[in-house]
């Protein structure tokens, strides 16, 4: 049984996805950033499946938990082709679009390549374990390429204020997902109480995109050594 | 031991980018100009120091919020936090990083004054339409 304000963070974290696919659309970056959009409407879709799956089955029920990790995994396959999107726009004059997908595809399979070989050798558990290992690694090799993103802005320097939010934002997001599932790993007694954070940290792209969409305009520009945690 | 590390690179990655999320939130603010009222009202003449923050923070609270620079507020809120918690602790040790804390903590000040200056415009904007009605 969910809480109210599961519940209502269940609600805002849907609208906030919603929101940012209709920020996009009325400032005329919906085509600009396809794969984005593209993401926030299949996590608005997953987020009426999972309910759909919960007032059905309930909340403790296997159903409910295959649906979740199962989602989660297709949803972060998802974000990967946003992230490659956002670097052919780092990218766009060396016009390596190709290589860029190609790369993300090759590292996508080895990471889940990797993770079944982990949950081979150690789990009985096979199918939840197996979606909580993809999900770690898949959100830890993200954040890993956010970052390499992130040295490719200031390296290139990338001037583009609303890209540079949409990675940075990423970056958190990624990050945070990250943390969490490790430490689900690492304190497994954790886990009940970092599962029921998830929507909570699931709320911080939505509502950063959507920010970055809305209020920064497209032709703003900003200097991004002026952001380095190290002063350059 | 693979989650041991993920945990440790994922917490020195979340800090970054969230020391630079919040530094191009700012970034944009510091190119505006204060009006005169505001710099009366604020307290804040020439520049901003991170003394002020509070102060302008308890300005800000009393003016009616516009709902899109709340979560920006927050974030910037949860920044200075941060900062306050590096000047109390680490920066004790190395002087470079008290010096870069103060500087970045009068830039969230200066940041809360803009937002306050906004806060303050759209108030009388709302008086406006009020009256017109």
């Amino acid at each position: 049984m969910l809480g109210l304000s599961a519940y209502a963070i269940w609600l805002l974290c849907t609208l906030a996805e919603a929101s940012v696919v209709v920020c996009s659309l009325v400032r005329g970056s919906f085509r600009k950033y396809l794969a984005l959009n593209l993401y926030m409407i299949g996590s608005v879709v997953v987020s009426v499946l999972r309910y759909w799956v919960f007032a059905s089955y309930g909340y403790a029920s296997d159903q409910y938990a295959f649906c979740y990790y199962y989602s989660d995994v297709l949803l972060t396959i998802c974000l990967y082709f946003a992230l490659t999107n956002l670097y052919a726009h780092v990218f766009e004059e060396m016009a390596a679009e190709k290589n860029i997908r190609f790369s993300a595809i090759l590292l996508l399979v080895g990471t889940a390549a990797f993770s079944l070989a982990i949950v081979l050798q150690s789990s009985h558990r096979f199918t939840t374990r197996f979606f909580v290992e993809v999900s770690q690694n898949l959100n830890f090799v993200g954040l890993v390429l956010t970052y390499i993103l992130w040295g490719a802005v200031f390296k290139l320097r990338e001037t583009r204020t609303q890209l540079i939010q949409l990675v940075l934002a990423l970056g958190l997001y990624f990050s945070l997902f990250a943390a969490s599932f490790a430490l689900r790993n690492l304190y497994p007694p954790a886990s009940d109480l970092l599962k029921n954070m998830d929507p909570i940290i699931g709320c911080v792209l939505p509502l950063t995109w959507a920010y970055a969409f809305w209020r920064v305009p497209s032709d703003a520009r900003l200097r991004p050594a002026g952001l380095a945690v190290v002063p350059r | 031991m693979i989650a041991g590390i993920i945990f440790a690179c994922s917490v020195v990655f979340l800090l970054q980018f969230f020391v630079s999320y919040c530094r191009s939130l700012i970034a944009a603010s510091s190119k505006q100009v204060l009006s005169p009222e505001v710099r009366d009202v604020t307290g804040i003449s020439a520049s901003a120091s991170g003394e002020d923050f509070q102060r302008v923070m308890q300005l800000l609270h009393l003016c009616p919020e516009t709902p899109e620079d709340r979560s920006r507020i927050q974030a910037v809120g949860a920044y200075f936090g941060l900062l306050n918690f590096m000047r109390s602790t680490v920066a004790r040790v190395v002087p470079s990083l008290r010096a870069w804390t103060d500087a970045e903590r009068a830039h969230c000040a200066y940041f809360a004054a803009v937002a306050l200056e906004r806060r303050i415009a759209f108030s009388r904007d709302l008086l406006a339409q009020q009256m017109d009605a």
